[in-house]
């Protein structure tokens, strides 16, 4: 039943058109036990262990583009958080505002590819809200998500980056920049046309293999807003080592750097949704980085870099043509050069 | 001031061409040049067109710096 | 890539700088006057591989950074006209005015669009015909040309919801300026973008009347490095002169159609230049037959004086007298967040590296 006509601000209201809209649209995708027992809290099962907790908002405009939407960044980015900091995510909830006047059909979409997502992450929607808001008060959807999940006592130091030492090799699970310019293109109307995707994607499944098929692993985070660059500067800022990375090494796609060349971006600083920076022990660093090349997401991984003793706090890029500069934390947004 | 890089010209069509870089297509303004063509390459910055790269030329540069390397490597 | 990965090889990169270290053999000191080649210094690491006798300046090469806040203030108050649509190059929205930025009026409901290129004003003017859009023309030589298109393709196509508030500036006036102001230079690394458009001729004058070398430069590391070796080389044997490194994409007479477009449209005039001050006939302003395209006449507005902010150094700092660290602002009220002067708004000016260095440690 695909769903026609907009969103009013009844459908915000709790009254009949809520109940329907619920009814058809979230827990007809969002299918659970949890979620279609419809009380105020899910009453989820425990596990002996720890909690990892997050929650992530996301107002991506536009909404659409392509590799993805943000129903997907939102489950996925939120699954991430969770698979980065060592937890096996379990249980996320879902909270809409919507702007009055935004198509059912457009709301169908993200819904069907949330509850997609969720699947393949294996991942369940427990628990939402849905808020209308007149016209002009929202820019059309906005989604905040909630995410639990499992931290075995192994892996949770992983965030924490304690284990990180030098000589420990720096790793990335594939080409750096895809969303970012993505999502410029689309958004800047800058008139690029290229087959350049959102790299959005869960990627727990593959962090699972990894901690499940190797030790070594001192710290993982995932290379949203800031790039790898962002992460990097944190790493180094957080652990008070040295980082060295090697250009060559970077896996960028070619048109990622057509664009970057272009507007004077540096793929570095660029937004990632499918990419985690993680820092394995050297004698681990090559099985963890075969067990990444197995799986979907992981298959233009490599290994970039490494932690140093050497300045201390820094990030330095050994560049392609043998020059040496500073990886440095980004100010802000990037803005198109022209000098 | 200049940021501009090399792209190739893939179709023409009046004042403005289809450029490629890396993959990347955009249409540009080449109504600072007069002959192009397609298969040239030319500097595209802030959305124009505003010389052609000189294959020749830049054949003659990369031999006399690769000149500088062969020496080196026989310096060493 | 082509024609940029193989300006980009490690070992020839390697061969050229052993020639430069084996060549340099007195101190001289290099001045880039472009935000390209600033860039490219930066980003290629090409500084480290230089001997100690090279000293590389960074100049005002950058017309986003050296745009005055009289500029960004006539801007402001443009933006503020109800109706009015602001479009500009990326960079520029950071630029502080005299109390505010294009960026912060846009939070506060200004309607200010950072465009690639000049003709996408003209595709929003025509889309938009109950607004008028006034395009922000900043850039030297490279970028007036497109500015000047635009203004005659706006007239062709009888648009009239469309002027440019020309901020266009020459690189002769400053390159020779700085010199007469006691800037110690032994050569020039000449814009390699200004000058396909403009040719070489222009810096004859300041080779002979100087007696220092100007070397046209590309922007990859092979390109710079072989420019570094041919200015040192040119000061070793006591031979300063007009060269070209560029030849790829720069030819002796420049490109013909760019400068008859630039001379059509605009004329040349004094100009502030931030961090700098006043240097006569810097600057391109709006030829008066197109004044309904001149945003300025348009809008008939007032003189807004630029002011370089109290305790500001960036003029001394420009021109390698002093180091950020002698500024007073530096790091305690100018920052890259929040840059006062022209050397921070830039993120690879002179203030905005140091700053970078100082943070980590």
């Amino acid at each position: 039943m695909k769903m026609n006509g907009n969103i009013l601000l009844h459908h915000g209201s709790g009254g009949l058109m809520m109940q329907n809209l619920i009814h058809d649209l979230f827990l007809a995708n969002f299918d659970n036990r949890f979620i279609r027992s419809l009380t105020d809290s899910a009453i989820l099962p425990g596990k002996p262990g720890r909690i990892a907790f997050t929650t992530d908002g996301f107002v991506v405009d536009p909404v659409f583009f392509p590799g993805g939407n943000i129903g997907k960044l939102a489950v996925c980015g939120t699954v991430n958080d969770l698979a980065v900091s060592g937890a096996v995510p379990l249980f996320l909830s879902v909270s809409f505002i919507i702007e009055e006047g935004f198509p059912l059909s457009d709301l169908e979409t993200i819904v069907k590819s949330m509850a997609s997502e969720a699947k393949k992450a294996r991942v369940l929607i427990v628990t939402g809200d849905t808020k209308v808001v007149p016209k002009g008060k929202a820019d059309k959807i906005f989604i905040t998500t909630s995410g639990i999940g499992h931290v075995e006592q192994e892996y949770e130091g992983i965030s924490h980056a304690r284990k990180v030492r030098p000589g420990d090799l720096v790793l990335v699970n594939g080409t750096i920049g895809d969303h970012g310019m993505t999502i410029l293109n689309a958004r800047e109307s800058l008139r690029f046309s290229s087959r350049l995707e959102s790299d959005c994607a869960c990627l727990n499944g593959m962090i699972r293999k990894m901690l499940k098929g190797s030790p070594g692993i001192g710290f993982m985070r995932d290379a949203t807003r800031g790039g790898l660059a962002g992460v990097l500067c944190e790493l180094a800022g957080k652990t008070g080592l040295g980082i060295e990375i090697n250009e060559e090494n970077i896996p960028v796609r070619e048109e990622v750097n057509g664009m970057c060349e272009l507007l004077g971006f540096d793929p570095l600083h660029v937004a990632n949704e499918g990419k985690i920076i993680l820092v394995a022990a050297e004698r681990y660093g090559k099985k963890i980085l075969e067990i990444m090349k197995k799986d979907k997401q992981g298959k233009t991984s490599a290994i970039i870099g490494k932690i140093t003793e050497g300045h201390k706090g820094k990030v330095l890029l050994n560049t392609t043509s043998g020059g040496k500069r500073w990886i440095d934390i980004p100010t802000g947004e990037q803005l198109p050069r022209i000098c | 001031m200049c940021l501009g890089i090399p792209a190739k010209i893939i179709s023409l069509e009046g004042d403005l061409a289809r450029v490629s870089i890396g993959g990347v297509e955009y249409t540009a303004s080449i109504s600072l040049l007069d002959d192009i063509r397609v298969g040239d390459f030319v500097i595209v910055h802030a959305g124009f067109a505003i010389e052609k790269v000189d294959p020749l030329e830049a054949m003659e540069t990369m031999r006399l710096v690769q000149e500088i390397e062969a020496q080196s490597r026989k310096n060493d | 890539m082509e024609f940029i990965e193989e300006y980009r090889d490690k070992k020839i990169v390697g061969a050229l700088a052993e020639s430069i270290r084996k060549r340099s053999v007195h101190d001289i000191v290099l001045m880039e006057v472009c935000g390209g080649h600033t860039m490219a210094v930066h980003k290629f690491g090409i500084k480290e591989l230089l001997p100690s006798t090279i000293r590389l300046l960074s100049g005002p090469g950058c017309p986003v950074c050296v745009s005055g806040t009289g500029f960004i203030d006539s801007a402001i108050r443009l933006a503020g006209i109800p109706g009015n649509i602001i479009a500009t190059y990326g960079d520029l929205v950071r630029v502080p005015g005299s109390s505010s930025t294009l960026e912060k009026e846009r939070a506060e409901g200004a309607d200010i669009r950072v465009v690639y290129s000049v003709l996408d004003s003209i595709r929003i003017a025509h889309e938009n015909p109950d607004h008028h859009i006034v395009f922000l023309g900043i850039g030297f030589e490279t970028t007036a040309p497109a500015t000047a298109a635009a203004i005659l393709k706006a007239r062709t196509e009888g648009l009239t919801n469309f002027s440019v508030l020309s901020s266009h500036k020459i690189m002769p006036p400053v390159m020779e300026s700085l010199i007469d102001e006691g800037v110690k230079i032994d050569g020039y690394i000449a814009p390699g973008h200004v000058s396909a458009i403009t040719g070489v001729e222009m810096y004859r004058n300041i080779a002979e009347k100087y007696r220092m070398g100007v070397v046209v430069s590309g922007f990859e590391p092979v390109d710079i490095l072989q420019t570094i070796l041919m200015l040192v080389s040119q000061f070793e044997d006591h031979d300063p002169k007009v060269e070209i490194q560029y030849r790829r994409v720069v030819k002796p007479k420049g490109n013909p159609i760019a400068r008859e477009l630039i001379g059509k449209v605009f004329i040349t005039g004094d100009d502030w230049w931030r961090g700098i001050g006043m240097i006569p006939g810097s600057g391109l302003k709006i030829r008066p037959e197109f004044s309904s395209y001149d945003a300025e006449r348009r809008f008939d507005l007032p003189h807004i004086p630029n002011k370089e902010p109290a305790g500001c150094i960036c003029g001394e700092v420009l021109k390698g007298l002093k180091t950020p660290l002698d500024c007073g602002l530096f790091s305690a009220i100018c920052t890259p967040v929040q840059p006062v002067g022209a050397c921070m708004v830039s993120a690879e000016g002179t203030c905005a590296t140091y700053y970078r260095y100082r943070k980590t440690a």
